[in-house]
C-alpha cells in the first residue's frame, strides 16, 4: 500500500514525530510504500541540522535523515509554517536575507501543494498530531 | 510552480476530501493554517468540504476583534471560501448547542451535521484532513 503522512508536531516536546517515525518505519519493513512524508505546523522544527539532544536520548531529526537516506524518503517542510519558525535550507536563507540555514539532511522546503498532491496520489493518508 | 501544479493535478479521478478544524482561530496557529491548506487545496480542483467542530466553531463566530491582542483577524478569509469552489461548509450541532451557538452567529453559510451525520460522511471520504 502507498502511505503519505503529515507531522504536524515538533520533536520532543510531543510525541507525534516519534510516532510518525516509527509507524514509517514499520510500513517500510512490511513492504509498504511511503510516498511523502509532510511537515507541517510546528512539525517543521523537525527539520533542522541544529537540534542537539543530551546523548542518552533518541535523535529525533537524525533518525529521519538516516531513514530518507537508507530508503529514499521524500521528506518535505512546509515553506511557509518553515519560514514563521525559522526553518530554512539556503535557497530561502538567501531569498529572506538571513545569515544562516539550518535544514537536515534528506529534508526539503517546498509548497503545501505537496501535502494535497501526497493524499491525492496515496491509498492512505495518516497525520500525526493533536 | 504553476507548471509544478499543472503537471501534479493533470489526469486522476477526482476525490472526495474532508478538511476537519477543531480549534479556535487565535490561541493556537492550527486554525489559520489549516485555511491555508485549504486555500491551497482548492487548485487541485477535488471535492471538497469542510468541517467546523470542538472550538473550530468559534473561527466562523461573527464581529472578531483582534486588535488588543496584536494578532491579525483572519475571519474575513472564510468569506473567500466560496471563490475557492470551497462551498460545502459544515457545522457539528452538538459543537454548536455545546457552545450556545446558532447559525446566525458564522460568518459564512453553513449546514449544520449531527455528530452521526458527519461520522457517516467522514466514512465515505477518500481522505480526511484534521486540523
Amino acid at each position: 500500500m502507498k502511505f503519505s503522512i503529515a507531522v504536524h508536531e515538533g520533536p520532543y516536546t510531543h510525541e507525534a514525530s516519534d510516532t510518525a517515525y516509527q509507524f514509517v518505519t514499520a510500513a517500510l519493513e512490511k513492504g509498504h510504500e511511503i510516498f511523502r512524508v509532510f511537515f507541517y505546523h510546528d512539525g517543521v522544527n523537525n527539520g533542522t541540522r541544529l537540534s542537539t539532544p543530551p546523548q542518552d536520548d533518541r535523535n529525533v531529526i537524525k533518525r529521519w535523515s538516516e531513514l530518507a537516506e537508507k530508503h529514499g524518503l521524500d521528506l518535505v517542510v512546509c515553506v511557509a509554517a518553515a519560514q514563521r519558525r525559522g526553518i530554512a535550507d539556503a535557497d530561502e536563507a538567501k531569498r529572506n536575507g538571513k545569515d544562516a540555514d539550518n535544514i537536515a539532511p534528506g529534508f526539503r522546503i517546498s509548497g503545501l501543494g505537496q501535502l494535497i498532491e501526497a493524499c491525492i496520489q496515496s491509498d492512505r493518508h495518516l497525520t500525526f498530531g493533536d | 510552480m504553476a507548471d509544478e501544479m499543472d503537471e501534479m493535478m493533470e489526469g486522476g479521478e477526482i476525490k472526495k476530501l474532508m478538511y476537519m478544524t477543531r480549534t479556535a482561530p487565535y490561541g493556537t496557529v492550527y486554525a489559520l493554517e489549516a485555511l491555508e491548506v485549504v486555500l491551497i487545496g482548492a487548485a487541485f480542483e477535488q471535492d471538497v468540504c469542510m468541517v467546523f467542530a470542538d472550538d473550530g466553531l468559534f473561527q466562523l463566530k461573527k464581529g472578531q476583534n483582534t486588535e488588543a491582542t496584536g494578532m491579525k483577524n483572519f475571519s474575513p478569509t472564510y468569506r473567500a471560501l466560496e471563490m475557492y469552489d470551497v462551498e460545502k461548509l459544515y457545522v457539528e450541532k452538538e459543537s454548536m448547542d455545546a457552545r450556545g451557538m446558532t447559525e446566525d452567529d458564522f460568518i459564512v453559510d453553513v449546514e449544520v451535521k449531527t455528530s452521526d451525520e458527519l461520522t457517516s460522511m467522514m466514512e465515505d471520504m477518500d481522505i480526511v484532513l484534521n486540523f
